[in-house]
């Protein structure tokens, strides 16, 4: 799929010319597609929505519009309670973070993803080890060997959230290391950021995307990434660095790996049809240049299942962060 | 029924408000025990601060009931009398029913025709308008709000039948 | 002065016809967005986020996309205070301190010289910021970074004693209804431990309570109630409509100087930080209020309580662009969904975007300038026509005003609930208007009181339960010693005066 516009153009001129003669086409939305983030304004989830709405709209990949609502309630329940009792409505959809898994088990509010019908995997988002570029630290060992010298608590890690992704990461660091953090939770992985730069914090396991920006300015120094293989991309971003360059954990002695799933789902009890549609929606934003530049600044794991590899992959990342959050003793009673 | 007279006075208005923050406070007060409400190793607690604010209620509210108990003669003045009651209630009741209509278990006419209709309502009841000049007001301010919020912002507001004829769901 | 230079070739960038254009198309929809409570900047400048992408692509295309969507933002910090004079319901959330001076104002009559003050003060607040943006956004993106939980804490503090011993009323009654205000603060997750608080299994309490629905409620529909107990119709229908009440009022507004320098201070600070826009207006008022002349006179319809949140307001709102544009850390909604708009457009908000697109970056602080002088013609010359919204008979304007507020109530988290939730606040705000409970307190508690407790509690986890952290610099300790004197105030001028006056009886 060289041109990806024109040839959707075309498939969609067809399709409308056809559906006149059989009804019976393929499903197509009719009204406007309201797109969930179950998170605030700002995150990495609401930024990537607004990139898709944004690359949709540019594009003409829809006949309806689409808007973006954020439902960030209680963590995220607000929006996948929201869902779930929007049972087989093709007119709505949601893109999730770690919390999908995490909201459940920490808070006891009753949904579960299998509550939802899984559409594709779009990327998975990869999580940094961050140090004030003033540090001396250079490699994870280091940091980690400095933190059990320093004592327990008297190392800051800060962190978006409470019992949510970068607080599972850090627990798994400290099982793995021994060493001991304070965690601090914040409302945004920008601002966690910005704290670091401020050395109100020592550490934190941001996410490129929300990183990136202080790395190149020098004022952040990353450490390692946690994850089985490095970052493929090779283009520098800062004068003598890639992400290519930053190490995976496990090379630093530091066996500790996580990612979080960016996908989208929709209300249970849909179509086949009407999940394809979505699909092959999304299908074509991959193919558009905005977004392989977005994946590239945001320096995403570009793995994107669909179908029952996406479900699967969803059903283990369920049993996982069921297991570290039992680790962790992150479980709501009755859980 | 004298529109001068009473309906509440003053004392009773009080107690029955200071009551129900007390029940109030209450209520946060027991939430914390589920949360915790001490001042743990690494400072407070969830329910530390709840716990505190809740008892705050309690004390004040019940202050005030001991002050309301003995106003004396301010006490006995009214809270609000029969007339001004009755103006509050109808405006208050066709707002009941217009949120009522907009979205309900059984029935949501949706936003847009809700507030044409109560518009209309307002201006013919208590306005005593004319219909000519009262349907050009609530359907034009109706369409006007369709326009910004449907086809301009793309919010998506409760929609019903009337709007389902025209293809928005 | 390089930056004057620079300034000038962002000037050179932003005066074409074609960005004029864009100015007045933004600032008026601006106006628009801000005057439905429905509507916020955030939701004008997503909806046209896509319509800037295939401009963005042209060469300083990227200038004229942030020019539109930033004049939207100008437009709608402008078009806050319409309502809030006019019938005491808040446009957005930082214009609920207006409502305190300004709807009195409406009430007797002086609508016009209300909405001019506003609109005056909000271009002064905003200039003032621009001008700081301009010359020293280094050192101010420096400061910003030095702010950590225990200084946020210590800001919100002092925000809250600028505010305290505010209403005349019982002091039980403002204990309760501050309380309150924090209790339905904390309902939802909590931020530290990821519990829920108070939300008793009810799944339309998981989202906790939002401000905005509290304030429709208690200010807008609580105010029609009582207005309706007096018959059919608003007060102060009597405003003048012609144009000369803005000279006049303008000839009254340089005696308020030092509360608009005070006020665009604290704006400032409040945006840089970020603190945010409302804490900020609530901050100037209770300032302003405690060290004015008149300040006992509050409330009662002074031009000078219009002055005071307004001049805060904007300057706040307009300083918070700074942190986005050189931290990447949105200040305020808006600035989050204008964040996404520059990661579209391939700019990297950031340290380096002032050196990597010095264009793009003049260009939209010279819009700053223009922008604003362009909001201020555009509103100025509405006065008349926004005064005389008054003169509608009320039971035609009353159902289109409770409209606005059951939609308003709605979009904040698209449930009906909260429509349900914003008349029960409607029936509280009535009832606490007749029994005198000051809903002020209540407003500040909720808005400020989880931001609050997260900072404090982020405070002890860093120091590990210790108090002392909030003396624990020169900055820190400063901004809470201020709050505590501030706190203390009233008892300790009386003991003052006490010693002052046995000292007088001796001498006597």
């Amino acid at each position: 799929m060289n041109r990806p516009a024109a040839k959707s153009l075309l498939a969609a001129v067809v399709a409308s010319a056809l559906s006149v003669l059989s009804p019976a086409l393929a499903w197509e939305p009719t009204k406007t597609v309201e797109f969930i983030v179950p998170a605030g304004t700002g995150g990495g989830a609401d930024q990537m929505a607004r990139l898709i709405q944004g690359i949709i709209a540019k594009n003409g990949l829809m006949k309806e519009s689409m808007v973006v609502v954020n439902k960030g309630g209680g963590a995220g329940a607000e929006g996948f309670l929201e869902v779930k009792s929007a049972k087989g409505d093709p007119h709505k959809i949601i893109i999730t973070l770690s919390n999908t898994f995490t909201t459940p088990l920490a808070t006891g509010v009753p949904f579960s993803w299998k509550d939802l019908t899984p559409v594709r995997m779009l990327a998975l988002d990869q999580f940094v080890l961050w140090v004030n570029a003033e540090t001396p630290y250079k490699n994870a060992k280091d940091y980690v060997e400095a933190v059990k010298k320093a004592g327990p608590g008297k190392m800051k890690m800060g962190g978006t959230g409470s019992k949510q992704e970068d607080q599972i990461i850090t627990v798994a660091l400290e099982k793995q290391t021994g060493a001991k953090f304070t965690y601090i939770p914040y409302k945004g992985g920008g601002a966690v950021a910005t704290q670091l730069v401020g050395k109100h914090i020592d550490s934190s396991v941001n996410n490129p995307i929300e990183a990136v920006a202080q790395w190149r300015a020098g004022n952040l120094r990353p450490l390692c990434v946690f994850d089985d293989t490095r970052m493929p991309y090779k283009e520098k971003v800062t004068k003598d660095m890639a992400w290519n360059d930053i190490p995976t954990c496990k090379e630093s002695g530091v066996n500790t790996d996580y990612v979080m799933l960016r996908g989208i789902f929709m209300p249970g009890g849909v179509t086949p049809d009407q999940v394809k549609y979505y699909v092959d929606l999304l299908e074509k934003v991959r193919q558009t240049p905005e977004w392989k530049k977005f994946m590239e600044d945001g320096a995403f794991n570009q793995t994107a299942l669909t179908g029952k590899e996406y479900a699967d992959w969803v059903a283990k990342a369920d049993q996982l962060h069921y297991g570290l959050m039992k680790e962790a003793g992150f479980l709501a009673a009755g859980k | 029924m004298d529109d001068r007279k009473a309906v509440a006075s003053v004392r009773v208005a009080e107690l029955v408000m200071a009551g129900i923050f007390l029940a109030f406070g209450a209520l946060v007060m027991w939430d914390t025990r589920r949360l915790g409400a001490s001042w743990g190793d690494d400072g407070p607690q969830a329910g530390y601060f709840p716990f505190y604010i809740g008892l705050f209620i309690v004390a004040s509210s019940a202050m005030i009931i001991f002050k309301a108990l003995n106003l004396g003669d301010k006490g006995r003045a009214a809270f609000v009398e029969w007339g001004q009651l009755r103006m509050v209630l109808l405006v208050m009741a066709p707002t009941v029913v217009y949120v009522a209509l907009i979205a309900n278990p059984w029935y949501g006419l949706g936003i847009y025709v809700a507030s044409a209709i109560y518009i209309a309502f307002f201006m013919w009841y208590l306005g005593k308008y004319s219909w000519p000049r009262i349907l050009p007001v609530s359907l034009g301010v109706a369409v006007f709000f369709f326009l910004m919020f449907e086809i301009w912002f793309k919010v998506p507001l409760p929609k019903g039948p009337v709007e389902a004829l025209f293809g928005y769901t | 002065m390089q930056e004057i230079q620079s300034l000038m070739g962002g000037f050179a960038v932003a005066m074409s016809w074609f960005n004029l254009m864009l100015m007045f198309a933004g600032v008026s929809l601006g106006v628009l967005i801000g005057v439905l409570p429905g509507l916020g900047g955030a939701n004008g400048v997503a909806i046209l986020l896509p319509l800037t992408f295939s401009m963005a692509q042209q060469p300083g295309g990227a200038t004229s996309a942030i020019i539109l969507l930033s004049c939207i933002y100008w437009g709608a910090l402008f078009g806050g205070a319409i309502t809030s004079i006019l019938f005491n319901i808040p446009g957005e959330p930082w214009s609920v301190a207006t409502t305190f001076d300004g709807y009195p104002l409406a009430q007797k009559g002086r609508a016009g010289a209300a909405l001019t003050s506003a609109f005056t003060s909000s271009f002064v607040g905003a200039l003032v910021a621009v001008i700081l943006i301009t010359f020293i956004s280094p050192i101010i993106a420096r400061f910003a970074l030095r702010f950590g939980p225990p200084e946020f804490f210590s800001v919100y503090l002092l925000t809250f004693s600028a505010f305290v011993g505010m209403s005349k009323g019982s002091p039980l009654k403002t204990i309760v209804a501050m309380m309150t205000g924090f209790a339905l603060a904390a309902v939802g997750i909590d931020t530290v431990t990821g519990q829920l608080r108070l939300t008793f299994e009810i799944q339309q309490l998981l989202k906790g309570f939002d401000f905005l629905i509290a304030v429709i409620g208690l200010f807008g529909i609580g105010e029609i109630l009582l207005t309706i107990e007096e018959g059919l119709e608003f007060r102060g229908t009597k405003a003048k409509l012609n144009l000369r009440v803005v000279l006049e009022t303008w000839k009254e507004l340089p005696r308020y100087w030092k509360t608009s320098v005070r006020s665009a201070a604290v704006g400032c600070m409040m945006g840089i930080v970020p603190g945010g826009a409302t804490p900020a207006s609530f901050m100037a008022y209770g300032l302003a209020k405690k060290m004015s002349r008149d300040g006992e006179e509050f409330g009662t319809g002074k031009v000078e309580g219009v002055v005071a949140p307004e001049t805060a307001a904007h300057a706040a709102g307009t300083s918070a662009l700074l942190p986005m544009l050189t931290l990447g850390v949105p200040g305020s909604p808006t600035a989050a969904v204008l964040l996404g708009g520059l990661l579209i457009w391939g700019l990297q908000p950031g340290p380096l975007l002032f050196l990597e697109k010095p264009d793009f970056v003049w260009g939209l602080i010279a819009s700053m300038y223009l922008g604003n002088i362009v909001g201020l013609i555009v509103v100025l010359t509405c006065v008349p026509l926004f005064a005389s919204i008054l003169r509608i008979p009320f039971s035609i304007i009353a159902p289109v005003i409770l409209v606005i507020c059951a939609i308003g109530a709605y979009t904040v988290h698209n449930s009906i609930f909260d429509v349900w939730l914003m008349l029960v606040f409607g029936v509280l705000g009535y009832v606490f208007k007749k029994l005198d409970y000051p809903m002020a307190p209540l407003v500040l508690a909720l808005v400020l009181g989880d931001r609050a407790e997260d900072a404090f509690r982020q405070s002890m986890l860093g120091s590990q339960g210790d108090l002392g952290i909030f003396f624990s610099n020169p900055l820190v300790g400063t901004i809470t010693g201020a709050s505590l004197l501030l706190l203390f105030w009233p008892l300790l001028s009386r003991l003052v005066a006490i010693a002052r006056g046995r000292n007088g009886n001796a001498a006597g």
